[in-house]
């Protein structure tokens, strides 16, 4: 058996994982990377919008501060996210665009003096101050106040993935690349590291490990269109899941991104809408003022693909041999703009539509697009149930978007996570009881688990086929578990991909049985997972009777604070260890964790789409009282901003202490003489 | 859109498995039907999923953006993904990228590659004094950004490795690919090296100067990357640094 010994164990190498990897190592630990793909063609080098950062740079996002990208991101989770992971990703995104910056990435700046921008589909002038010439600039993005998105291009993820590559170059972090973690090492609920496939040579590795990290993104591919890279299949979830310890979160939390393009699902950023684009009806009119007088265009994701479907219902959609669309316009914002901020949007359009879109409209449809749920962990990353083991990034439930993410706070989530995890992942391996005491005898039963599925899938005779089932799920999804939701459907979703689930467990690979690189054998055994994770999805969506964020179910058309003010934790305990028998039950046990409202900065309140259908908590009303009283106290006793935020809900001692720092703005300098404007704070 | 009867479509594939035994290359050709918007990703896996699952062949994010689909597409390295087959003859031919490690038919292990590259390069920002990122950021001309930003585009595709005659006769030629990564540094105020520390990784036949001017590079990058006008660029700058020590040492 050939076991490979690490302090730190990182699966999956793309923005967050990598960034942990820095971190981890640059506090001394050792650290192996697993990558299915080489790390700079993760899916992070797909977003293209940008990060949102409070730097308030741009005469747009003058005034901006970490308050105001708080209450943005808590309103756009539809008051489902926690605060205090919210505060501590807030605070520390500034710092994570100035050390991305310092570490090459070219970020768009600002340029002094005036220029033309479409506001409202009206053109105006912007005049940047002379005194931020040269700083990093932002652009308009959905249920934002302020313009806080920080872009290179529409290639904002490539760029930031480049720099965050090219940077474990230089600390020589090691990667192994075309490998896949298929299995956790674990025992007393405690993780010892993963068994791992060499996609080229099929060899099975144990990687043994004192912390191991989950990074893999999201699990977008269980849908049949979706944004995501084809590798977004949700098996960092399904090992942490098949632990029967670690715990997911809020896995029906599902995004759907407004604009992809029709018929493939290839995502048009949001910084189109951003920068002035418009949607468009099959008459040619911008129907979203009438939804959304007040954000049209540019309100959180959920609600504009939500207005979209509305608006396809009435019969105003394009009807197109691919099912009906609506337009996205860009045309307005002139050639000039699109060749230099939207170039990306650009080449797809003419390399997979044919259009140019400095001329012609592009079809578009909501599509999905993001992860909310994931590995559900403590604040420092870590799965609350299964030590040793953490997750962050999409893979993970840390959880700052609850039900709904702002666009461009997924990347800015990537790195700022990957940034703090590290820290706590580095003071649990100082911590001498993180010593690895495990037996190879276990580590062989692992080993040996894993040998027996793939002899299994290969040995099947008239077994299922892996393409056929995995082709039924994902239609499934697409059905029954989308954009609107309803008991019925998704009652059925749940009972067919149970069924589905039965037949995976007879899964033969056919016509390909190479124990070394073998694309079928990889889908088997993908599918088998894939099943498992779409069924928490469609579970926790039946069970979630009420609508929040991009949960909306059409027989529940209310917020229920009430009742529903908690995130669905699901877990998969095994009834059996044995691999592929029929023995295990096909559902994930469910219980829910409340939310508390008694701690909360920001009590649930209204999000101001459409009309308030909320069904109030009563303990929202009594901390809403409290807050006003503490908002009077502190304006009475004239406090900053800093100490004002502490009376409401203290975090800041919950960061690694080197990221307590307060984030320097032209509008709040720091005098090198004062410490505590400098934020060097010197409490515990 | 017209209902055309859709084209049959040969796709003849090079297939090789380097790990079984006694396997060899050759060719062998599938049939499938077009459809409307067809893609070399849709084609591909169609084959794979109705008529050879042991096929070998990468993607990633389908959309042209991560670099991995690159392969020879009738004799020309292009990315596959955002290949239409309606561009293409009914007969297509689809061959691995060469200078790769071969992991079997269409899939190149590039990544190994270019993690080489980047390492002898040192493709990355060359710092010299830490920085307080709770600080204002340091400031950058807009236009040198955007100008950075032109060179930063590249994926690491390997077409232009693919599309090169030097690397043909010349195994340790640093491509276009590592040109470009130098020339983007070259140009970035936040890396410290010199020209001179530039040349010492490139000025010499297996750098710049080994480049025969032939350009298949450019005309093979599918992200258009000016790459003909930056090798140039280099080639005078380093000619400089050249030119200077050896008057040095006469």
């Amino acid at each position: 058996m050939k076991i490979t010994y690490t302090d730190v164990l990182v699966i999956g190498g793309g923005l967050a994982g990598l960034r942990t990897a820095t971190g981890v190592k640059a506090r001394g630990h050792d650290v192996i990377v697993l990558s299915l793909v080489p790390p700079k063609r993760s899916h992070s080098a797909a977003a293209q919008g940008g990060m949102q950062a409070s730097l308030a740079n741009s005469v747009m996002g003058q005034g901006d501060n970490e308050d105001i990208h708080f209450e943005d991101t808590i309103k756009g989770s539809d008051w489902g996210a926690d605060q205090k992971v919210v505060r501590m990703f807030v605070n520390t995104a500034p710092k994570a665009i100035r050390e991305l910056a310092a570490w090459g990435v070219p970020w768009s700046r600002v340029k002094r003096g005036d220029r033309q921008a479409i506001i409202n589909a009206e053109k105006v002038t912007i005049s940047e101050q002379d005194e931020a010439h040269g700083l990093i600039t932002a652009r308009d993005f959905g249920g934002t106040k302020k313009w806080r998105t920080c872009y290179t291009s529409d290639g904002t993820g490539h760029s930031m993935l480049y720099a965050m590559d090219n940077k474990a170059h230089e600390q020589k972090i090691e990667v192994q690349e075309r490998m896949e973690a298929i299995a956790l090492i674990h025992e007393n609920k405690r993780c010892y590291g993963a068994i791992v496939r060499n996609l080229m040579t099929g060899e099975l590795t144990a990687y043994v490990a004192k912390a191991t990290t989950i990074a893999t993104g999201g699990y977008g591919r269980i849908y049949s269109v979706s944004t995501n890279a084809v590798i977004c299949e949700g098996m960092g979830q399904a090992i942490a899941l098949e632990t029967g310890v670690a715990t997911l979160g809020n896995m029906e939390a599902i995004q759907f991104h407004p604009t992809a393009i029709v018929p493939v699902g290839i995502l048009t950023t949001e910084g189109c809408r951003g920068d002035g684009g418009v949607l468009r009806d099959v008459d040619g009119y911008r129907f979203m003022p009438d939804y959304e007088p007040e954000k049209k265009e540019l309100a959180s994701r959920d609600v504009v693909s939500r207005r979209m479907i509305e608006h396809m219902r009435k019969g105003k959609g394009v009807s197109s041999r691919y099912g009906d669309h609506l337009w996205l316009d860009i045309t307005l914002l002139g050639r000039e703009h699109i060749e230099k901020n939207l170039r990306e949007v650009k080449e797809i359009c003419e390399k997979f539509l044919g259009i140019d879109p400095a001329e012609e409209w592009i079809p578009v449809r909501p599509t999905q697009h993001y992860s909310m749920g994931g590995i559900r962990t403590k604040l420092t990353g870590e799965s609350q149930t299964l030590k040793g083991l953490y997750a962050c990034g999409e893979a993970a439930c840390w959880d700052m978007h609850g039900f709904n993410r702002l666009g461009g706070n997924s990347v800015s989530e990537t790195v700022v996570a990957g940034m703090l995890v590290a820290e706590y992942i580095a003071d649990y391996c100082d911590d001498k009881a993180s010593s690895v005491d495990i037996s190879s005898q276990t580590i062989e039963s692992f080993m040996d688990q894993e040998k027996e599925k793939i002899e299994s899938l290969l040995n099947h005779k008239k077994g299922e086929d892996a393409y056929q089932l995995r082709e039924s799920m994902e239609k499934i999804m697409m059905e029954k578990v989308g954009i609107f939701r309803n008991g019925a459907d998704l009652e059925s979703a749940v009972i067919e991909l149970q069924a589905l689930y039965e037949r995976s467990h007879n899964i033969e690979v056919k016509r390909s049985k190479s124990r070394a690189a073998n694309p079928a054998l990889v889908n088997a055994y993908r599918t088998q997972r894939m099943i498992k994770i779409a069924l928490t999805a469609a579970y926790g969506a039946l069970l979630r009777t009420e609508s929040r964020g991009a949960h909306s179910r059409e027989d529940y058309p209310e917020r229920n604070d009430k009742d529903w003010l908690k995130r669905t934790i699901m877990s998969w305990p095994a009834t059996t260890n044995k691999a592929n028998t029929n023995t295990s039950k096909s559902l994930p046990d469910v219980s829910y964790e409340d939310l508390n409202i008694e701690e909360m900065e920001l009590p649930p309140g209204f999000r101001g789409y459409g009309k308030d259908m909320t069904i109030k908590h009563p303990t929202s009303i009594i901390r809403q009282k409290q807050v006003e009283k503490i908002q009077e106290n502190n304006n009475q006793q004239g406090l900053d901003r800093f100490k004002a935020q502490n009376k409401f809900m203290p975090y800041e001692n919950l960061l690694p202490e080197k990221y307590r720092g307060r984030n320097e703005r032209l509008t709040e300098r720091f005098n090198d003489d004062d410490d505590e404007v400098k934020g060097i704070d010197n409490e515990k | 859109m017209k209902n055309n009867k859709e084209r049959q479509l040969k796709i003849s594939i090079l297939r090789f498995d380097p790990h079984i035994k006694g396997d060899k290359p050759r060719m062998e050709s599938y049939e499938i039907e077009e459809a409307p918007g067809m893609t070399l990703f849709i084609a591909l896996n169609d084959i794979r999923q109705h008529h050879d699952a042991s096929l070998k062949f990468d993607f990633v994010c389908r959309a042209g953006i991560c670099g991995s689909c690159a392969m020879i597409i009738n004799g020309k390295p292009d990315l596959a993904c955002r290949t239409l087959t309606k561009k293409l003859p009914a007969e297509i031919t689809l061959a691995p990228l060469p200078v790769f490690e071969l992991i079997g038919d269409l899939s190149v292990f590039t990544g190994n590659w270019m993690r080489g590259l980047n390492e002898r390069l040192e493709a990355w920002v060359h710092e010299q004094e830490e920085i307080d990122f709770n600080r204002l950021e340091q400031r950058m001309e807009p236009e040198l950004a955007d100008e950075i930003y032109e060179l930063d585009r590249c994926i690491e595709c390997g077409c232009c490795v693919a599309g090169c005659g030097t690397i043909q006769m010349r195994e340790e030629f640093v491509g276009a690919v590592g040109l470009n990564k130098i020339a983007r540094y070259q140009l970035d105020p936040r890396d410290k090296r010199t020209d001179r520390d530039y040349y010492e990784l490139i000025g010499d036949e297996d750098g710049v100067f080994g480049c025969m001017t032939l350009l298949g590079c450019e005309d093979v990058c599918p992200k258009d990357l000016p790459l003909q006008s930056k090798i140039a660029y280099l080639r005078r700058k380093m000619l400089e640094i050249g030119l200077k020590s050896d008057t040095h040492s006469c």
